[in-house]
């Protein structure tokens, strides 16, 4: 018992004798984990450069506070307010866009609130709203959830008093909320990667899409080692480096689902 | 029915991240397990055997710490081993000695309750003819620990269940990181999260079926040393 | 010698009761003590307080010589045998009392030899009967060779074959010169075994003669009526 104690102990320190052992710790949210992007692109950049990538997979509200901690290198989140005020409280350094992707309006194929005949989004949250449809949100200072926030408040609804109990605030990650959608029958916001590798999806459909206040983009940012001496910047940079170098551009797009792309790619 | 045919399939085809998950499972709820033996028993004993002011208040709390949640002893972990927090020089979080620490403050309380009562239901019977030999309280402990050991391996095998069943505490200590810290428990959380019902359930009566194993084989044990030792 | 052992005003209250009222008296080496009594006399808390297992409320309880703890045993009415070899309970009490290890097994074996056991040394001691469990016992006493021997009512849970047999030990270790004080309420093996009888009635030593004269002349009413069977209860 003690030799399994001892020999876990020393996997978990493992590594060449370098100054610092040779893994990151990325905070990252559970639609990139979720969709399966990270086990598509991560090995790569562990076999081109030998450092371990370990995603903790939180809402984007949680990792960027992993990031206020301390306890992340490097922070890969999609809600760039929320990541722009992270910066100017001094605890990234440099914000770069890496991917976008787009949210997508799920729903009941039957849809009783008609969204589907909508000409926008915000068009189709006040359709629910007036049909108190049963809504799912996140509610877990997550990216999608400050996007579903901000599409109430661009469509004129004060959702933090309109809310009636046909609004089920859930405080789950997007798969679990997913789950309790499809269990509900009821709408929600969602990003489509995840909705794409989804595999609970009973009688829900994608209703609305493609409109540009639906955009999703993804960012990335190296906890600032001022703050945290602990944090690996030559590991972590290296890191950022490639995600938006061609090759790890070029990786993000090659990504597919049943032949469908997740992610596009956008670093400058 | 669907769920069974894939359990046995994902044991069948011996893949390997499967195999590492349940590895690491095994070897952080073991682990955690033999630690809350080693410091538990000597607790419950004490505390057993042991006259002194406020005992009885404190057999009180060591029995209700048995009803910790584990996502608190997770959180509490969490907010120790940050690197925001005291212990964050140490740089355990989101590593697997983490998930053991938080999964032994977790069994720990069982073992030591459980042997409590144990040593002190043995005590009561045994005290006189021991003090008459000459025993001291301490050596007397000893001896109460060992002659109540059947009673004690069902104790180590409750600790033993509540470890490789919870997910709070690993989950949040540990980060559930693919190939470092994701054990079955969070590997179950995630494909239900995933909406992949029927891997999780495949995984679930996996688990199941170890922890089953891993009980037969006690009392395998148990039932020789018995017709050993009465 | 650790004796004579000497008892002076020794009182025992529990629970607001008084189990044991002034109570005097000195125990000589030699002779079998019999302490006789109704249930609720206060027999066996008078053997306990004298062993050192229950603290006087008041007076004292002296014995001569040091080392007094080790040199005496106790053998209680239902045998507390651990669980491990018959063989290893008796180590068990060699080791508490510092034999040097490479000792304890031949030890162990001629006590368990001199009451009839050593065939079974290494059988579970828990499987015994229950008259072998007291035999067990008594080996584990005697291995330590005390100079008294204290025995509460040692035969009341046996058969009376096991009961014999529980006896021929006793009287073996009598002969051997161990000072035999033994509790019971069986007037029959009182008058096998005793030699004196301290008859206990509420608490108070009421009186104090050999075997024979406390049997066919008591002096007390209190004798008188327990002899006649007329006591059963205090």
């Amino acid at each position: 018992m003690g030799l399994i104690f001892r020999l876990l102990l020393a996997l978990s320190l493992a590594g060449p004798a370098s100054a610092q052992p040779r893994f990151i710790t990325v905070a990252s949210t559970t639609s990139t984990e979720q969709s399966g992007l990270f086990k598509h692109l991560l090995p790569i950049f562990e076999r081109k450069t030998g450092i371990q990538v370990r995603v903790v997979a939180l809402g984007t509200g949680q990792a960027l506070d992993m990031g206020r901690r301390g306890d992340a290198d490097v922070v890969f989140v999609h809600a760039k307010p929320l990541e722009e005020k992270f910066l100017s409280e001094g605890f990234g350094v440099k914000r770069q866009d890496v991917m976008y992707n787009d949210f997508v309006l799920i729903g009941p194929k039957a849809d009783p609130a008609k969204v589907g005949y909508a000409k926008d989004a915000l068009e189709a949250f006040r359709k629910i709203r007036a049909a108190q449809s049963p809504f799912v949100s996140r509610g877990d200072r997550s990216g999608t959830h400050f996007a579903e926030l901000e599409i109430w408040k661009a469509a004129g609804i004060d959702i933090a008093k309109d809310k009636g109990s046909w609004y089920r605030d859930t405080g789950q990650g997007m798969g679990p909320a997913l789950n309790t959608a499809a269990g509900m029958n009821a709408y929600i916001l969602a990003d489509r990667g995840t909705w794409l590798s989804f595999k609970n999806r009973a009688e829900l459909a994608i209703l609305v899409e493609g409109d540009k206040r639906l955009f999703n983009q993804y960012g990335i940012m190296l906890v600032n080692p001022a703050k945290h001496p602990s944090v690996k910047r030559e590991f972590g940079q290296a890191f950022i480096d490639w995600v938006v170098s061609p090759e790890g551009q070029n990786t993000i797009a090659s990504y597919k689902i049943n032949g469908e792309q997740l992610f596009f790619p956008n670093a400058e | 029915m669907e769920a069974l045919s894939q359990a046995l399939r994902l044991v069948t085809t011996g893949d390997a991240t499967l195999a590492g998950i349940v590895l690491l499972s095994l070897a952080v709820s073991l682990s955690a397990v033999a630690l809350a033996t080693l410091l538990g028993l000597p607790l419950g004993a004490a505390l057993a055997v042991g006259r002194f002011p406020g005992r009885r208040a404190l057999v009180v709390l060591l029995n209700a710490l048995m009803g910790l949640p584990p996502v608190v002893v997770g959180l509490l972990v969490y907010l120790l081993l940050s690197r925001a927090g005291p212990l964050g020089e140490l740089g355990l979080l989101f590593t697997p000695p983490a998930m053991v620490v938080a999964q032994t403050i977790l069994v720990l309380p069982i073992i030591a309750a459980l042997c409590r009562q144990a040593v002190e239901d043995a005590w009561a019977e045994y005290e006189e003819q021991l003090r008459s030999l000459g025993a001291s309280r301490f050596s007397a402990a000893l001896t109460l620990v060992w002659d109540t050991r059947f009673s004690l391996v069902t104790a180590v095998l409750a600790g033993l269940g509540r470890a490789s069943a919870e997910v709070g505490a690993v989950m949040i200590v540990g980060g559930n990181i693919d190939g470092v810290t994701r054990v079955m428990t969070t590997t179950i959380a995630l494909e239900t999260s995933k909406g992949d019902l029927p891997l999780a359930l495949a995984l679930g009566i996996l688990l199941i079926a170890l922890v089953i194993a891993l009980n037969a084989a006690a009392a395998y044990v148990k039932g020789a040393a018995q017709r050993r030792h009465g | 010698m650790i004796l004579p052992l000497r008892v002076r005003d020794l009182t025992f209250v529990a629970g607001g009761r008084a189990l044991i009222t002034p109570l005097s008296l000195e125990i000589a080496a030699g002779p079998s003590t019999v302490i006789l009594g109704a249930n609720g006399a206060g027999k066996s808390v008078l053997m306990r307080l004298m062993h050192g297992l229950l603290a006087p409320s008041s007076g004292t309880v002296v014995w001569s010589g040091d080392n007094a703890r080790r040199r005496q045993a106790m053998v209680f009415q239902r045998p507390v045998l651990l669980r491990r070899s018959v063989l290893a309970n008796v180590t068990y009490a060699l080791k508490l009392a510092r034999v040097p290890r490479t000792d304890r097994e031949g030890l162990a074996l001629e006590a368990l030899d001199s009451v009839g056991l050593a065939a079974l040394a290494n059988r579970p001691a828990r499987v015994l009967s229950g008259g072998e469990q007291q035999r067990l016992a008594l080996a584990r006493a005697w291995a330590l060779h005390p100079e008294v021997l204290f025995l509460d009512e040692p035969t009341a849970s046996l058969d009376p074959t096991a009961t014999r047999e529980i006896e021929r030990v006793i009287q073996a270790f009598d002969a051997a010169g161990t000072k035999i004080i033994m509790a019971t309420h069986n007037l029959g093996q009182a008058r096998r075994l005793g030699d004196e009888v301290l008859f206990l009635h509420q608490g108070r030593l009421v009186e104090r003669a050999p075997v024979e004269q406390f049997f066919s002349r008591p002096a007390s009413t209190e004798a008188a009526a327990f002899i006649k069977g007329e006591l059963p209860w205090v």
